[in-house]
């Protein structure tokens, strides 16, 4: 029944991967991904530039507003992730959090309709930057030797054991970690733009059908497809708050003085 | 890392290099111009709330603090001048109570010495008349005597000394 009805309309159906690879505008370095990226960036700068440009002790609205994110990300991921080390973290991590939000939210705005988070090679580049961001941070607070010690021989276990826990140890802290970072977020984008590709063009070639249950029933998919939607506000906030809760909580253990 | 050519599906998983270069400068450029002009001032702007509010409470807490002691100060002078004036009250009683005292003491000493130089003088005056009456009635007892018997009396020695008896017996019993 697809076939025909892709034949009919020529709707790309049923959604594939291809689908988020559309074709360079100018060459590989001009895509869409990218300059939505470079729209992430300038927006981000733009909004932060204007709310921030004469701040005042009592805030105005924009102002308030660029202070929230910063309070948010600083009082309930930083300080509660790290304590009060964390606070130097601060900036870093709303950058982070600002950019991931945004260029989450570019999968539901109309226009854009994806986020570029899925494309994995912009969730690498911030997991990256988390992971060396840790591994910085842990070797220069206790020196190289100590901080793989700390990081790989859990304390109070009978030493037979540490054949079995230190490759676990290494592989949680070393590759896991950043791996899981990237691919979190990127699943997530990635399965969200899928899921509303389904419901939105499976509305359509229901619609295009010549039987008239099948094209009242589109009503379903369309709603579905707005609800997925609302859906996936909800969840390009989330991962971004996870994203930085994560690295705020690496961060934070590499600071540590415990295991 | 391979390209997708033309109509082959990319695979999902394997990034596209050029993604990674422009997201790297991307990102690296957004941290850079917030984290240096933004987000410092931002934390700034947080650190110089609370002092406006932690300060503000402390000047308050000062202010109150030294409102305290100003009142206890003055609290402190003023019990400080009320004993004072206890005292100054109670020294002018105290001064007043003697100088009546002293006063009364030279008073009753006056009369005193008023009383004696009366006393003195009446027992003066008393034996001046007592001597001069003594020897006025001697004489008119002499006189009367030798009018009576007519003739002076032979011995006159015995006669003196019989008069001289005479009034000391009547001294003697007006004395009593």
């Amino acid at each position: 029944m697809s076939g025909q009805l892709v034949a009919a309309e020529g709707l790309p159906w049923p959604p594939s991967v291809g689908d988020f690879y559309p074709p360079d505008l100018a060459g590989p370095w001009v895509t869409k991904f990218t300059l939505m990226i470079w729209l992430a960036v300038g927006l981000l700068i733009i909004f932060f530039m204007a709310t921030y440009r004469n701040p005042k002790l009592v805030p105005g609205k924009g102002q308030w507003m660029a202070e929230s994110i910063y309070g948010l990300v600083r009082d309930n991921i930083a300080r509660e992730q790290m304590g009060k080390d964390g606070i130097r973290f601060a900036p870093y991590f709303t950058v982070l959090f600002c950019f991931i939000v945004v260029t989450n939210l570019f999968g539901i705005t109309p226009g854009l309709q994806i986020s570029p988070n899925s494309h994995i090679a912009f969730p690498i580049v911030l997991a990256a930057v988390s992971y060396v961001l840790y591994l910085y941070v842990g070797v220069r607070k206790h020196g190289l030797g100590s901080y793989l010690k700390q990081s790989l021989i859990l304390p109070g276990v009978p030493w037979p054991m540490h054949f079995l826990l230190i490759p676990i140890e290494f592989l949680q802290t070393f590759i896991v970690r950043p791996v899981t970072l990237a691919v979190r977020l990127f699943a997530n984008m990635f399965a969200g733009h899928l899921i509303l590709l389904v419901f939105t063009v499976g509305g359509f070639v229901m619609l295009a059908s010549d039987n008239l249950f099948v094209q009242i029933s589109s009503i379903a998919a369309f709603a579905m497809a707005i609800v997925m939607a609302f859906f996936e506000v909800l969840v390009a906030l989330l991962q971004a708050y996870v994203f930085v809760t994560l690295t705020a909580n690496y961060v934070g253990s590499s600071l540590a003085d415990e295991h | 890392m391979f390209l997708a050519a033309e109509g082959v599906e990319h695979h999902p998983l394997v990034p596209i290099w050029q993604e990674l270069v422009v997201g790297t400068i991307a990102f690296f450029l957004l941290c850079f111009v917030l984290m240096k002009f933004v987000l410092p001032r931002m934390e700034a702007m947080y650190q110089a709330r609370v002092d406006a509010i932690e300060g503000g409470l402390k000047r308050a807490e000062a202010a109150q603090a030294e409102a305290n002691q100003l009142l206890e100060q003055y609290r402190a002078q003023l019990a400080e001048v009320r004993t004072e004036a206890a005292r100054i009250r109670d020294d002018a009683r105290a001064d007043a109570e003697s100088i009546r005292t002293d006063i009364l003491a030279k008073a009753r000493e006056e009369s005193d010495r008023i009383i004696a130089a009366g006393r003195e003088s009446l027992a003066v005056e008393r034996q001046t008349i007592v001597r001069e009456l003594r020897a006025e009635v001697g004489g008119l007892a002499v006189d009367l005597a030798s009018r009576i018997v007519g003739e002076s009396l032979a011995d006159e020695a015995r006669r003196k000394g019989t008069v001289e008896r005479f009034l000391t017996d009547l001294e003697s019993a007006g004395a009593r």
